[in-house]
């Protein structure tokens, strides 16, 4: 049977962890579908409620961010030879029902699978503001690896084995997600989207405020430039 | 000698006499610490030769020897911050890399904990 790990980072998310961990268990797919939650240094007890789930408990000493926390999860899949690895968010966001569409996607021939809440147009649409930030980046990623991807800053993503050999020895920061799809399709891996149903968080607060908006569009801009042209290129 | 000389004398000896404290006690990287034991002796040695930076200055062609000295200062530390924020950049990868192994490692441990007790 080949196995999943469901690669979950969680900087206080006490009041969700445990919904999110047993959506997981919830589902009944063809795939084993193992649980990974990185607690990044929370300050609140998500790190004693994940030691006590049914899941593999990562404890960070210090925080990361996203994106290490992320990396770490990745490295552990990759460490225990997973055939896949799904990032999915700690707050409740990502619908656990999609998975084993995310995986049928990948069987058919893609490194990469994105789930977008934008295809179908139905469910949580996000702030005004945070779809004026995806709109720009889905027209900066369309010029410089001619693939539309609606939504960038989505973190519900599949990798597969090669996918995720790449992000064990490099993985951004600070804002990961439209980078990363930089250096996927860069790095010649086939990267598709596919709709997705998100909900509205369910408890706690987004990780990006709008005052961090500015910086982060400037940031993450300078991110995928310097990754597009750091980054090989390997679409022979 | 002018006061302002004995001034800098005094304050460049002090300035070489802690970075040789530095060193001794070993709390700085002996790479770092050629950097700071030349930059004081340059001082020490213009504090006490006032008309060097002069003669280097007309060699040079340039007017005004404090001009000089500013653009020299002022290049010398914008070269010395980049190289500190490389070294801060790679610090920040490495720890970053120390603590991912260190929980992967745990994680290990812990699960081989729970083999052997069951």
């Amino acid at each position: 049977m080949k196995r999943a790990a469901i690669i979950i980072p969680a900087y206080n998310e006490s009041e969700n962890i445990r919904d999110v961990v047993s959506s997981i268990h919830e589902i009944s797919c063809a795939y084993k579908l193992v649980p990974i939650v990185i607690n990044d240094c929370s300050l609140d007890n998500t790190g004693e409620i994940i030691d006590e789930l049914d899941c593999v408990s990562l404890q960070l000493s210090i925080n990361l961010g996203i994106g290490g926390a992320v990396q770490t999860g990745y490295k552990y899949a990759f460490n225990n030879d997973f055939d896949f690895a799904i990032q999915f968010d700690g707050d409740g966001q990502h619908p656990a029902e999609s998975i084993p569409n995310l995986i049928e996607s990948c069987e058919s021939g893609n490194d990469v699978v994105i789930g977008s809440r934008y295809i179908s147009k139905e469910g949580f649409q996000s702030t005004y503001l945070r779809r004026l930030g995806i709109n720009y980046f889905k027209i900066l990623n369309k010029i410089l690896i001619k693939l539309t991807i609606t939504d960038n800053t989505s973190g519900f993503r599949l990798l597969n084995r090669k996918a995720i050999s790449l992000v064990n020895d490099y993985y951004p920061d600070d804002y990961p997600e439209p980078e990363a799809i930089v250096l996927y399709a860069k790095s010649g891996l086939r990267v598709v989207e596919i709709p997705v149903l998100m909900k509205e968080r369910t408890a706690g607060v987004s990780s990006i405020s709008a005052s961090d908006s500015v910086y982060y569009i400037i940031k993450v801009t300078l991110a995928i430039l310097f990754t597009y042209f750091r980054t090989k290129n390997n679409n022979a | 000698m002018p006061r302002i000389q004995t001034i800098a004398i005094i304050v460049s000896l002090l300035f070489l006499g802690y970075v040789i404290k530095l060193i001794l006690k070993g709390k700085l990287r002996v790479e770092y610490s050629i950097f700071w034991i030349v930059t004081t002796a340059v001082l020490s040695i213009f504090s006490f030769w006032r008309d060097g930076f002069e003669k280097i200055a007309e060699f040079v062609g340039v007017y005004e020897a404090p001009n000089l000295i500013f653009t020299i200062a002022i290049f010398a530390i914008f070269v010395y911050l980049i190289h500190l924020s490389k070294v801060v950049s790679k610090l920040h990868e490495q720890n970053k890399t120390l603590i991912q192994e260190l929980t992967l490692l745990s994680e290990k441990i812990k699960n081989e904990k729970v083999d052997k007790s069951n």
